[in-house]
């Protein structure tokens, strides 16, 4: 295990994941002001916002139904659910009270399956609002120790999140950092966030434990401000490598909230959690149960698109490689599957055409704009020997640069026209005569004795040459 | 006295003035108000402004709908835009809400003429309006005495004439008891009735806003424009009510009054004597008097007692001195809360919210807030089941007349029982209201409660339409 | 003094809830609560195993509203009536001891 996850000795991390998203919604999730990022402060606000007397929350049907959206895709079952009030007293929060789910969710009993194959159990999915944010004046670095006053803006809060809450089923910091971009690229898919950790519209804390195998969980810190999905390895590494010099040193981990520090690459204490929270939950009495019905969860499912666990491995099908593959990851990633499934529908090799997509579109989300067709030609003239793989890229690169066109019409123009057989056979003999002594070490068994004849035979025909036949050529001669 | 159907007939019709109609009440509160204390504000200005376009308007030919030139009184937690809504608390002194409440809204639409804010207990929480951080209202009937709480300012209004019709709210009874009272109609429709949406909160699944009126017929009126669905409050009944006005001239004949055989005692023998004098005038109108149980009627107390503290202390919670209202300075956040609810809050609401919060915390939400609302099902199904066998229920609005000031001292639970006729029906969501029915000791009045169902307000309003009748017409006892 | 409830307690709430009570007036809370606690043995008695709670008077599911924005408030006007405010936003003391 430790050659998995990088801790010492048999121990072993027990990590959960607690995800916020913000939908990507118009408006709150309560009130109908915008749901705006990055606005002058407090210019969408509204007497719900504001925790104004007499103000009341109207839920939002489309944030529910981006929230059902996560719920489909992550495979959960879809229930009947309330909201409560969370009281707590903080200046970001107007009510004194966050609403949101409590033990009856919109989402439970998920999974999340890795490109790998490895199954993370989806505890939970549940809507809440989010709250506003403030900012620390005079601090050191903005910090909110030592700071002289705080100003806070309200137009984040009540922004509707889904808090996706996972089992403690991560054993890795690679694992949960697979995770965390897995659980994004869904987020995107299905249109229910744009789940930017840098914006802060994706959230991530972490539930750390480690405990030897075979030996119960250990007491778990909660691991909060991770603000990538680089920090979060950094900062789970971290907390499991504390949590074990404390137990290995005789003492013990006192389950507590504890902050990343990006800058000192440490978990420093936040607070302790045993004399901490009385959130003195309740039933909140503004709001009357959400109860989807079996219609409105069909409806959203059946919109759903498919996902990008389900998109490699239709590629994976399709092409040959694995799904976990960097050109299945990659192509999937950046949305240009289906292009390359066209490639096939259009007569063309979809291996031929993933590697080309993955190499001449490395751009995130760049779209092909080369017609299938043309570059189904193109793969057919490389699977009929017509073009070797450094000739079909080159023509590649003129489709790309011209927006399509005839493959073969520039193979021609580019003087490509495959060899024939004789005269790359003369040409074989010619080197071999030239290079003599490359040639005694080959037939000495000297491997690299091939690369150099091989090399010039390429040289010699200006790169026409296909490398295969040359190198069989080179071997009946050898005999 | 012309019913305010009639009143607001005669404004769009231009035989009457709303100006007039305004300056009648104006004289009134310029007579008594500094005695009685009804308002926290009186918007005179505002109100002439408003009079004169209304009157410009039926000159224009236009109508200025069903309450045109009706003077209305508002109890002080409905948010008013650009006016001072209070709560008789120092924590919000000075907070202008930027939009008005729903019901607000209705009234200004339907042509009704603001006059003032009324003095309330602080964020409703009383039965004598003793706990105002601006002083009590007197009962105009007898300044010595309260006029009953919460809503004691909005009921000494209509009594002392200072406007036509008032609004109130009721959590527990703070319409029905403060009516009583007064001798005036005070009505806590079903709860979802009308729209809470800014009515500040006190306990968000007790609190109703209703009127308050001189005649049964008036609050129909005034129901039939404030009630129906609103999109601003999710716990709004979307259903279409009948009209109320419509039911008042169906009689009872044929009605079933039930009589609560297990009724907690504690209602003084004049107040007891008007219960058994409304039976038998209900059946000489033709209703059929027949028993009923509600075993769990005496534990309304005991479940509201956790029930509503518990959602107030959360409600009240905002009030935390960053976004509005008062401030005390303090070198942190943690400090300034502390200082700044302390100074702000008067006794009955820090106990309350103590109480309420205690109800919830870690450890004691089974035993107390849990439990209570368990007990709060009993009574509900309790009721429920009485229904099945009666269209409405009789009981006494208050246990006494109105009492001098200070005669519950300091004892917080003597206060407490002023509500135990009027709250099991706000725990059970039901409608109530109290008509004045002749009077009792001191020649005070006495209020009767009609309770039914839910949404059953027609047969409700039919009750005390007849019971109005037997008792000599609007005000009873005059 | 009220076996339901101690001084103790009542200074844990007054904390949870942020009232500032002096000693006096945990005291004096602490005697009130009592008593109003005390009369909750009411139902004690009462057998409430089968029973369900009741959160909501009227019986309502699914109230949903449009995603559609209004107008926000004012800014300027919602920042006046503030008790302290700064660059467009809302000013307090600084953030400390909100722990417990
Ligand atoms: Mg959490
Ligand atoms: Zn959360």
């Amino acid at each position: 295990m430790s050659a998995i996850d990088g801790l010492p000795g048999d121990w072993q991390m027990v990590v959960g994941l607690e995800v916020h998203v913000e939908l990507a919604t118009a408006t709150k999730l309560f009130s109908a002001s915008a749901n705006r990022f990055g606005d002058e402060p407090n210019t969408h606000i509204d007497p719900v916002t504001l925790g104004l007397p007499g103000a009341l929350p109207v839920l939002n049907r489309q944030a529910v139904e981006l929230a059902m959206r996560i719920g489909l895709a992550l495979d959960c079952t879809i229930q009947p659910c309330t909201f409560h009030r969370k009281n707590y007293f903080y200046p970001d929060m107007p009510k004194a009270y966050q609403i949101s789910q409590y033990d009856q969710p919109l989402n439970v009993d998920g999974h999340l399956d890795l490109p790998d194959g490895t199954r993370i159990g989806i505890e939970r999915a549940h809507l809440e609002e989010d709250t506003g944010k403030s900012t620390h004046l005079g601090g050191a670095g903005g910090r909110i120790h030592g700071s002289e006053a705080s100003l806070i803006d309200f137009n984040r809060a009540g922004v509707p999140l889904v808090e996706i809450v996972s089992r403690p089923d991560i054993r890795s910091a690679e694992q949960a950092r697979q995770y965390v971009t897995e659980l994004r690229a869904i987020l995107v898919a299905v249109g229910a966030s744009d789940a930017k950790m840098e914006e802060g519209s994706m959230r991530c804390d972490a539930n750390v434990s480690v405990h030897r195998p075979g030996t119960p969980f250990g007491t778990r810190c909660e691991i909060k401000n991770v603000n990538s999905v680089r920090s979060l390895g950094r900062a789970i590494e971290y907390e499991a490598r504390r949590q074990i010099d404390l137990i290995e040193a005789g003492e013990r981990v006192v389950q507590q909230t504890r902050h990343w520090d990006e800058g000192d690459g440490r978990t420093h204490t936040l607070r302790s959690k045993e004399d901490a929270d009385d959130y003195r939950y309740f039933l909140e009495p503004d709001l009357v149960p959400l109860a989807p019905s079996a219609e409105w969860i069909q409806a959203v499912g059946d919109a759903l698109p498919m996902l990008p666990g389900a998109r490699r491995a239709r590629l994976a099908g399709a092409t040959g490689v694995a799904a976990d593959s960097e050109a299945a990851m990659v192509v999937v990633e950046r949305g240009q599957d289906d292009y390359v499934l066209a490639v096939g529908a259009a007569g063309g090799d979809v291996a031929r055409a993933l590697v080309h997509v993955k190499e001449a579109y490395a751009d995130q989300g760049a779209t092909p704009t080369v017609p299938a067709a043309d570059l189904a030609a193109l793969t057919v003239l490389e699977t009929g020997g017509q073009l070797t793989a450094t000739q079909a890229k080159a023509v590649l690169a003129d489709l790309v640069a011209n927006g399509g066109g005839d493959a073969a019409a520039i193979a021609r123009a580019r003087g490509f026209e495959a060899m024939d057989t004789g005269a790359l056979e003369a040409m074989v003999d010619r080197v071999i005569a030239e290079q003599a002594d490359a040639w005694a070490k080959f037939c000495a068994g000297e491997g690299k004795a091939m690369g150099a004849l091989v090399g010039a035979v390429m040289k010699a025909s200006h790169g026409k040459a296909d490398g295969k036949a040359v190198t069989a050529l080179l071997q009946a001669r050898r005999g | 006295m012309a019913g305010l159907r009639d009143t607001a007939a005669a404004v769009r019709q231009g035989s009457t003035r709303a100006a007039d109609l305004l300056e009648a009440n104006l004289a009134a509160i310029a007579e008594r108000e500094a005695e009685i204390h009804a308002f926290n504000l009186v918007l005179a200005d505002e109100a002439r402004a408003q009079a004169a376009s209304i009157d410009a308007a039926v000159a224009a030919g236009d109508d200025p709908g069903p309450l045109a030139g009706l003077t209305v009184a508002l109890k002080d937690n409905l948010c008013t835009r650009g006016i001072a809504t209070t709560c008789s608390s120092k924590i919000l002194e000075g907070w202008r809400p930027p939009y008005d409440a729903t019901v607000v809204t209705r009234l200004r639409q339907a042509g009704a003429i603001i006059v003032g804010k009324t003095n309330l207990d602080e964020f409703a929480m009383g039965s004598s309006t003793e706990n105002s951080a601006f002083g009590p209202t007197r009962n105009p009937l007898d300044p010595s005495r309260v006029p009953g709480g919460s809503s004691g300012g909005s009921a000494a209004a209509v009594a002392a004439g200072f406007s036509a019709f008032s609004l109130g709210s009721d959590t527990g009874g703070s319409i029905r008891q403060p009516a009583a009272l007064c001798g005036v109609v005070g009505v806590k429709p079903t709860y979802g009735y009308v729209s809470r949406s800014g009515l500040v909160a006190f306990a968000s699944s007790l609190d109703q806003i209703g009127p308050f009126t001189r005649t049964v017929a008036d609050a129909a009126v005034v129901l039939d424009v404030i009630g129906g669905h609103d999109p601003a409050d999710s716990t709004s009944i979307p259903e279409v009510h009948p009209s109320l006005a419509v039911a008042l001239d169906q009689g009872v004949e044929g009605l079933r009054v039930g009589r609560i055989t297990d009724l907690p005692e504690g209602a003084d023998p004049d107040v007891a004597e008007r219960l058994e004098v409304a039976f038998d005038a209900l059946r000489a109108a033709g209703a059929t008097i027949v028993d009923v149980q509600v075993p769990a009627f005496t534990f309304g107390l005991t479940a509201y007692y956790l029930i509503a503290p518990a959602e107030a202390s959360s409600n009240l919670a905002r009030y935390d001195g960053v976004r509005y209202g008062l401030r005390v300075d303090a070198p942190d956040t943690n400090t300034m809360y502390g200082a700044t609810r302390e100074a702000g809050f008067g006794d009955e609401v820090k106990r309350r919210i103590m109480l309420g919060t205690y109800a919830l915390s870690a450890g004691y939400y089974d035993a107390y807030y849990g439990k209570a609302l368990k007990v709060r099902r009993l009574i509900h199904d309790d009721f429920e089941r009485a229904y099945r066998n009666a269209d409405v229920l009789l009981t006494p609005a208050s246990p006494s007349v109105a009492f001098p000031f200070g005669a519950k001292g300091d004892n917080p639970l003597a206060m407490y029982l002023c509500d135990v006729y009027t709250i099991p029906t706000n725990l059970a969501g039901h409608p109530g209201m109290s008509v004045p029915f002749g009077t009792g000791a001191d020649g005070l009045p006495v209020g009767i409660q009609v309770l039914a169902g839910t949404l059953n307000e027609p047969a409700m309003f039919r009750a005390a339409a007849a019971l109005e009748r037997a008792a000599g017409g609007a005000g009873g006892a005059s | 003094m009220s076996e339901r409830i101690s001084e103790a307690d009542v200074a844990k709430v007054a904390r949870l809830a942020r009232l500032h009570l002096t000693g006096e007036e945990v005291q004096r809370m602490t005697a009130q609560l009592g008593g109003m606690l005390e009369h909750f043995a009411d139902v004690d008695a009462l057998d409430l195993a089968e029973v369900e709670p009741m959160t909501q008077p009227y019986p309502l599911v699914n109230v949903l509203r449009d995603d559609v924005v209004a107008p926000s408030l004012d800014r300027a006007e919602v920042l006046a009536a503030a008790p302290s405010a700064e660059d467009g936003r809302f000013r307090v003391p600084p953030i400390i001891g909100l722990e417990g």
